[in-house]
């Protein structure tokens, strides 16, 4: 979709490269696994710098759990969570925010997609830890007090859900995309959702469902 | 009993429709019009739960969290055969955060051998065997500890390959005849463990529909054209998006069991016979389910140890597998080397049909190519020998419509080079040797919509990239469970439930059964509430062979109209008029002769001792009998898909531009609904024809792609413009005369995918996946 965001995805942290540290780490690895993912799913997690006041720069953290303040659908959270955990675990086993959901747990299929400060990014690829004071958005956040989200709606009104264990991703993906683009084609919504799977082919309605919605927004 | 006269809709709408009279007992309702006439049913109603599932506030199991839950991890083998000599769990027993650790002893699932082994532990057959389970307080410590347990292996020699296997020194997977149980998604799948040599089993000569016919040296002696050749099929994953799994909760009173299952009540059974319980200690839960495909009709291994591990802990325990776990040890279709030669006379007429195959479903039974050669078409000559051969690797288990698609592939290619060796139109030569009337229709209104007339000579398409049109047909019986039920409430204060222990497994049975009883009840879908995938409710068929519709909704409307009628007697009684007088429409029950008699089921319920009316019925037999008394019903669910592709004769690729299915399940309940099954079974049909595969290191025996990013899957990129074609078929058999979709939308398609691929390059591709390597292959251009 949109080609000039490739340049944030590759940002190095500066606390790395201070570190000296060659070879892959596991935060390492977690970043360049998440560019590698299809769609729009931007992973964004060059905000280590964005460590709370309370955490000196080369504290070791972990293994044991450590507090984090997250930001979730507008509501401020503190978990006790182990610095490997990912921000897909603590939304799911932590504040049972479950309609996010693990899949493949790798970022390869996006069904755990949520929003940092209004971007996609695989929450399977996304240390809690690193995600800073960022905005995160959930499935859950998607739809105000006022009802469903245009994208939802369509989704119902097109028989844009199977089995419905990819929708929660589908709609992340495709809300961002109609922020993003207020016109898109066909081709658009298959390039935006291309890293979003589907076992159950239900891919054809879900097209329709955000072209249709693209209109209603 | 009691039988009343009723005329019913039959035949195709637009095309042959008219009427059949039956007898149908008296305490079911009368015969529906065809759809048009009807306001709910027929119509695309929107899903019940969507609301649920775009919110993200639908809870599948593997969202359950329940106060206090373990979550648990297995251990499995990393070698594909080996006896294990000794376990040691000590250091997994005291790591920080572990309360429970067993280890197996007895495996719940895949074929076993007869005699019983002596060993203490289960030999190991397959590289992902389970071996032991633990129970921690999270994920990770879960997976941490199970990687401390300890197994000495003796490692055995295996064979991965189904060739090598088929080889007398292959080594042996299993040394004596084997049996397995079959599940409810094997559907007429053959399971011949006891007979054959190593480690080919079978062979078996018949499917429900009889054995060999005829004469095949007459046959083939009388064809002035025959077709012969090998066909091979890939092993490929179901990949359901939840993967298998349960949480398990084990009170005192009795087991409480979460689980992404497509047949609630086989679970049940399972555990109860597991566990040496009475099946009313045994509650299986399963309201919002991740995808299944086939794979997803039993408790497992993994339901047993999450019970066990519940038990000794006396905490709630989530199960459930990963990606990898999934791939290597959850089910696959197994794939086939399928031997065809068919016999025909210059007029097409088709003169004889040999079929052999062999296939692997790993360490299971249930490779077969199913019935299509037997069934398909009319031919006087015709025998089959399928063979199950054993192989190092996980189970396979059913995959939408199982052993059809495999035998599909062959046989609508065989068809296909006929039809050219007579030199006749592939639709042309069908309309002769193919007696189904549904089919010829989907024939020709598909051809229609696809623009076959555009069809040129295989190869002629000029230029490196080039278009190919090819089509593909299918059959899928009409099956019925009898097992069957569904309750209906109308409660005081008006309001409408449905409740049976049915599934939803993405299919959309809950909409369909809301529709079912809002149609009877007079009443809107959205105002029937629909409680099913739980055992406390009656009995609901297994989401397996397109049963669901056919087996579930006539249970649902007799059930419905049952309760209506016991609403008429009350309000009969009180106007001093016959029930049968009344009516119901909008919500209200009014005097058919009287207009101004109206009343609200509210008020009608007033001053009755309980608070609801309560009917219940079950499946009952179709009108005018059965094909076969277990409940295979007349008539087939045939289709015929169409398929545009686009070769790229230089670099191989080939990409599927668009499908057009045509398709029919008898009367369609819900047609969006039946369109996202179409699309679905599309999709995965363009999937198996040209991207998925199961990569095995012969060598090693580890699945190499065990995952989502090599094992590859179609994504929006890779998804071809889909129209499909829904016929409506009366045949006046059911309260509802509808059936199911799910397996005839997955058979044609990968073969009309490989017919199109030939009509563009001319050459032909016995193999799938067609993959870029193989296209440039039959091209010698590598």
């Amino acid at each position: 979709m949109k080609e000039k965001k490739q340049s944030e995805k590759l940002t190095v942290l500066p606390e790395e490269s201070k570190s000296g540290k060659k070879g892959l780490s596991r935060r390492g690895f977690l970043k360049g696994a998440g560019v590698t993912t299809a769609g729009t799913v931007m992973l964004q997690t060059g905000l280590l710098g964005h460590a709370r006041a309370d955490v000196k720069e080369d504290t070791l953290l972990g293994p044991d759990a450590i507090l984090v303040k997250l930001k979730v659908n507008g509501r401020s959270r503190t978990v006790q969570v182990e610095p490997r955990a990912t921000l897909a675990q603590v939304l799911r086993d932590h504040l049972e925010l479950t309609g996010t959901k693990i899949v493949c747990d790798r970022g390869s299929c996006s069904a755990c997609t949520v929003w940092l400060d209004g971007k996609p990014v695989n929450s399977c690829m996304t240390l809690a830890m690193d995600v800073g004071d960022r905005d995160i958005t959930t499935i859950e956040g998607i739809s105000n007090q006022e009802g469903l989200h245009p994208v939802q709606q369509a989704f119902i009104d097109h028989d844009a859900t199977q089995c419905g264990y990819c929708t929660p991703g589908m709609i992340m993906t495709s809300v961002h995309l109609l922020n993003e683009n207020k016109n898109p084609t066909l081709e658009d919504v298959k390039v935006a959702l291309r890293g979003n799977l589907c076992r159950c082919g239900t891919q054809p309605h879900i097209f329709k469902a955000v072209l249709d919605a693209s209109k209603k927004m | 009993m009691n039988t009343k006269k009723q005329k019913f809709p039959f035949g195709i709408p637009d095309h042959n429709l008219t009427e059949v009279e039956r007898e149908i007992p008296v305490g079911e309702p009368d015969a529906w019009p065809v759809n048009d006439q009807l306001k709910h049913v027929g119509k695309p109603v929107k899903r019940y739960d969507a609301k649920a599932k775009v919110t993200g506030k639908a809870k599948y199991t593997a969202d359950m969290r329940l106060p206090g839950m373990l979550y648990a991890k297995f251990l499995r083998s990393t070698v594909p055969a080996a006896r294990i000599k000794s376990i040691d769990t000590s250091a997994a027993e005291s790591y920080p955060g572990v309360y429970a650790v067993h280890v197996i002893e007895n495996l719940a699932t895949g074929a076993r051998e007869k005699e019983n082994e002596s060993n203490r532990f289960p030999e190991i057959k397959f590289t992902g065997q389970p071996i032991a389970g633990l129970a921690a307080e999270s994920l990770d410590i879960a997976e941490e500890a199970a990687r401390l347990i300890k197994v000495e292996y003796e490692y055995q020699p295996f064979v991965i390959d189904v060739e090598e296997a088929m080889k007398p020194e292959a080594p042996l997977v299993f040394s004596a005849p084997v049996e397995q149980k079959a599940d409810a998604g094997d559907v007429g799948v053959t399971h011949e463990g006891d007979r054959g040599q190593g480690n080919v089993r079978g062979p078996s000569t018949s499917s429900f529909f009889g054995g060999p016919r005829g004469d095949l040296e007459k046959g083939f002696a009388e064809a002035d054209v025959i077709v012969e050749h090998t066909y091979r099929t890939q092993v490929h994953t179901h990949v359901p998006l939840e993967t298998h799994g349960v949480v398990v909760d084990w009170k005192p009173d009795g087991m409480l069991v979460y689980t992404s299952t497509q047949n609630t009540k086989a679970v049940r059974d399972e555990m109860a016979d597991y566990f040496d319980l009475p099946r009313s200690k045994v509650r299986v839960i399963c309201e919002f389910m991740g995808g299944g495909f086939g794979a997803k009709h039993s408790a497992g291994n993994f339901g047993p140890m999450a019970a066990i591990l519940s038990r000794k802990t006396g905490r709630p325990v989530w199960l459930m597998l990963d990606r990898k776990e999934e791939h290597i040890s959850q089910g696959n279709r197994p794939n086939s080397i399928h031997y065809l030669k068919i016999g025909a006379k210059k007029n097409g007429k088709l003169t004889a049909i040999q079929q052999r195959s062999h296939g692997t479903a790993g360490v299971a039974l249930g490779a077969g190519v199913g019935r299509v050669a037997q069934i398909l078409y009319e031919c006087p000559n015709f025998a089959t020998e399928q063979y199950d051969v054993f192989t190092h690797a996980g189970p396979g288990a059913a995959w939408r419509a199982p052993g059809n698609v495999q035998g599909a592939y062959g046989v609508e290619q065989a068809i296909d080079e006929l039809a050219e060796k007579i030199n006749m139109d592939p639709l042309a030569l069908r309309d002769i040797i193919d007696t189904s009337e549904v089919r010829k229709v989907e024939r020709q209104r598909g051809a229609e919509k696809f623009g076959w007339s555009r069809r040129k000579p295989a190869g002629s398409d000029p230029g490196p990239v080039k278009k190919g049109l090819g089509v593909a047909q299918s059959t899928w019986p009409r099956f019925i469970e009898f097992d069957s039920t569904a309750e209906v409430r109308i409660l005081r204060d008006g309001a409408v439930e449905i409740r049976s222990g049915v599934q939803d497994i993405g299919t959309g049975t809950k909409t369909v059964l809301a529709q079912v009883v809002a149609e009877e009840l007079g009443i809107r879908p959205e105002e029937v509430t629909v409680r099913i995938g739980d055992t406390v409710f009656p009995n609901g068929p297994s989401s397996g062979g397109s049963k669901v519709t056919g087996s579930i909704t006539p249970a649902a409307r007799n059930a419905a109209y049952k309760a209506k009628m016991e609403l008429f007697e009350q309000v009969a009684g009180k106007w001093e008029t016959d029930p049968s007088l009344l009516k119901t429409q909008d919500g209200q029950i009014i005097h058919k002769e009287d207009p101004l008699k109206k009343m609200s089921f509210n008020d009608a319920l007033k001053g009755m001792r309980t608070g609801a009316i309560y009917a219940s019925a079950s499946r009952s037999d179709d009108y005018g009998g059965f094909q076969q008394p277990w409940g295979l019903a007349y008539g087939d669910l045939g289709s015929v898909q169409f398929a545009e592709v686009t070769v790229d004769t230089e670099t191989g690729f080939v990409k599927v531009d668009k499908i057009v299915a045509a398709h029919s399940c008898g009367r369609p309940i819900n047609t969006a609904h039946v369109r996202s099954q179409i699309n679905g079974g599309v999709i995965q049909g363009v999937a198996y024809a040209l991207y998925e595969y199961r990569s095995m290191d012969k060598e090693t025996g580890h699945m190499m792609n065990a995952n989502l990013d090599q094992y590859k899957l179609p994504y929006a990129m890779e998804i071809p413009e889909i129209e499909s074609i829904i016929v409506e078929d009366y045949a006046g058999r059911s309260s509802t005369d509808a059936y199911g979709i799910g397996e005839p939308a997955n058979i044609a398609t990968a073969v009309a995918v490989a017919n199109a691929v030939y009509n563009a390059i001319g050459v032909r591709i016995y193999e799938i996946p067609i993959t870029p390597d193989k296209v440039l292959n039959a091209l010698n251009k590598i």
